[in-house]
């Protein structure tokens, strides 16, 4: 009973939960090229950087990274860092509870999230982060108002900050500035993001290179079929009138 | 006699292999004047043996559990042999079925194929849909899926709807008070055997029914009325090699659509593998738009067109169930001297444009959050759903229909 209760009270919030995530805001074009292999081994390299700490891959095995034309070796000198062995997936070490606790919600995990959220989605969302003094992690984000995740590449990109500007009674932000710049530019902190997004999207299905190209073969083998049979249906039904 | 015919003839005197083969192949005869309507019966048969291998297939290694199977699915998508082949042959599998269908029920209404001596044939098709529905909504539960949680939950909770005994109905359905593991293995359960034994044994009796009175054809007129010397219909040609060479050429234009998408599009822009499904299931967090899948959104529109009445959303449960009830009767409800659209009077035409109309319109509301101008839009078109069959008796009698032509006409 106390289970329905705590249902039937989730139901009733739903609304009020929904709205709070389901603004839409203005999204960049994600440059995505799963035929650029050096952006999606540089693209492996950030996700194993900057985002494998505290978000696991759990279907995505290190092996599978051979795709992207690297060698097991060349995986275990400079993506495996605490031993894992490649044929693991890509795990964390946090546990679900400590994510809870250090960012009042758990890191997703990884392995789909381009085909849930979308790549531009992902692009414009990596490169939105800014100061927000009142977040608990110092950080905020234009398209993830209030989200749980401090900028892990702050370093890379430096750090931005919001320009208002009045629409009727509210402040809304315009835009983000710089103000202290990172170790690399914006525009190679966009490539950057482009390499990490691309990566994620190729990790949402490693299999869609390989489908796209059988898609070809199966498509002209069926047009070849197409020809016979229906040459064999006329043949057959010349004498039908 | 050769070494075939003998084992032929031993396996005749204890089975009836070559009168079954001629029955239902080399002897049965169809019109031969069949349109590009009549490819969507052997489709849908196609679509299910589809279906059920590829499913066998994907049974071999999806985990029926809530803490294992989202991720047993991934695993199948990329640590399995041609896995995630498999899994988008079944996922496309599932929306082709209903576009198949779907057509294969529009030819119906055009050609009258549910008209006497085939309203048995109807009645069993109308099943097969009904049955087809339960197995998708519940196999669209298996991904466990932020959707497939939501999507179940919605739906289940409609039963709840029912007065008085509804909020136990919904929990004797989910085995819990919300959908969980019991759920999970119990779809599933149902998914993989209870509803195919029902679907294959009521396409058995679909094509029973239909051999024993013989096919409907564009025209509409009984080829079985012109017989030669020797009892066969003057119009009709042996369904095998005739038919089979035919059903090939659509076999193939039918199977380059369905690779077109499994290999380029398998997601369909959302329609068939939503984007919030690749997040999985989780009971505290409500998607901000929970719609069903596309081949459902029609009965959805109608059920929220209807207001809650005495603050239950019973009625609208009704009117949902009552818009697919009413399928079964159409065999009685029409009146017409003709079968076909062919013959049939402007008034038949009309009502069957806006059914068609009114179907998709629905379909493409049903898609969207509700607004209260998609409401009144969603309100119309149901009401012309429900005219569309209830007016049908007085506007088939009165319509000015054209002579049938006493036989087939090419």
């Amino acid at each position: 009973m106390k289970r329905l209760k705590n249902f039937l009270f989730l139901l009733a919030a739903a609304p009020v939960v929904a709205f709070a995530s389901g603004a839409s805001v203005h999204l960049d074009k994600a440059p995505v090229n799963l035929a650029d292999q050096d952006s999606l081994q540089r693209g492996a390299r950030m996700f194993v950087n900057y985002c494998l700490n505290c978000h696991s891959a759990g279907s995505m095995r290190y092996s599978r990274l051979q795709d992207l034309g690297l060698t097991e070796d060349q995986i275990k000198e400079n993506l495996l860092f605490a031993g894992e062995k490649p044929g693991e997936t890509m795990t964390v070490g946090m546990t679900k509870a400590d994510g809870k606790a250090w960012f009042g919600a758990t890191p997703p995990d990884l392995s789909v999230i381009a085909r849930s959220r979308g790549a531009d989605w992902l692009y414009t969302y990596l490169r939105s982060f800014y100061r927000d003094d009142t977040r608990a992690t110092g950080w905020n984000n234009t398209v993830f108002d209030k989200v749980g995740m401090p900028h892990v590449m702050w370093n890379l990109q430096g750090e931005m900050v919001p320009l208002y500007k009045k629409e009727g009674e509210h402040e809304v932000i315009e835009r983000l500035e710089l103000a202290k710049p990172g170790s690399v530019t914006l525009a190679e902190y966009d490539a950057m993001v482009g390499d990490l997004v691309n990566y994620l999207v190729w990790m949402g299905e490693p299999a869609q290179v390989q489908r796209k190209q059988l898609g070809v073969i199966v498509l002209i083998f069926l047009a070849v079929f197409f020809v016979v049979a229906y040459y064999l249906k006329k043949e057959f039904w010349k004498d039908i009138h | 006699m050769s070494a075939l015919q003998k084992v032929m003839g031993w396996v005749d005197d204890r089975f009836p292999l070559t009168a079954t083969y001629k029955a239902h192949l080399s002897e049965y005869y169809a019109p031969k004047n069949f349109n590009f309507w009549y490819f969507f019966g052997s489709l849908a048969l196609l679509v299910l043996v589809l279906q059920i291998v590829t499913g066998i297939f994907l049974t071999m290694n999806y985990k029926p559990d809530a803490e294992l199977a989202f991720a047993s699915v991934e695993y199948i998508m990329r640590d399995v042999d041609w896995g995630w082949l498999i899994r988008y042959m079944h996922s496309t599998g599932a929306s082709m079925f209903f576009v198949v269908v779907y057509l294969h029920m529009f030819r119906g209404l055009m050609y009258g194929s549910y008209r006497k001596p085939r309203e048995l044939i109807w009645i069993f098709g109308v099943l097969i849909y009904l049955a087809l529905m339960a197995e998708a909504f519940l196999g669209y539960l298996l991904p466990w899926g932020q959707m497939s949680y939501w999507g179940a939950q919605v739906i289940v909770n409609l039963f709840a709807a029912v007065p008085f005994i509804g909020e136990d109905l919904s929990i004797w359905i989910r085995g819990d008070y919300v959908i969980s593991d019991a759920t999970l293995n119990r779809f599933f359960a149902f998914h993989v055997i209870a509803l195919p034994l029902v679907l294959i044994a009521l396409v058995v009796v679909h094509l029973v029914a239909l051999h024993e009175v013989g096919s409907n054809n564009p025209d509409g007129v009984e080829i079985k009325k012109h017989k030669d010397a020797n009892g066969i219909p003057l119009d009709g040609i042996p369904f095998h090699p005739y038919y089979t060479v035919k059903d090939i050429v659509g076999v193939i234009v039918f199977l380059m659509v369905f690779s077109a998408i499994v290999f380029f599009a398998p997601e369909m822009g959302g329609y068939f593998l939503e984007a919030n499904n690749f997040v999985p299931a989780d009971s505290l967090k409500t998607p901000a738009h929970i719609a069903p899948l596309w081949y459902f959104t029609p009965f959805y529109a109608i059920l929220r067109a209807v207001p809650p009445m005495f603050g239950s959303q019973f009625p609208g449960v009704v009117a949902m169930g009552l818009s697919i009830v009413v399928l079964f009767f159409l065999p009685w409800l029409d009146r017409s001297k003709v079968k076909s659209i062919r013959y049939r009077g402007p008034i038949y035409k009309i009502m069957l444009a806006l059914f068609l109309v009114s179907f998709i319109g629905l379909g493409y509301l049903g898609l969207l959050p509700s607004t209260p101008v998609a409401t009144i839009f969603a309100q119309v078109f149901s009401v012309i759903y429900f005219l569309f069959f209830l007016l049908m008796p007085w506007y088939t009698s009165i319509d000015k229909t054209k002579p049938e032509p006493e036989r087939v006409t090419g």
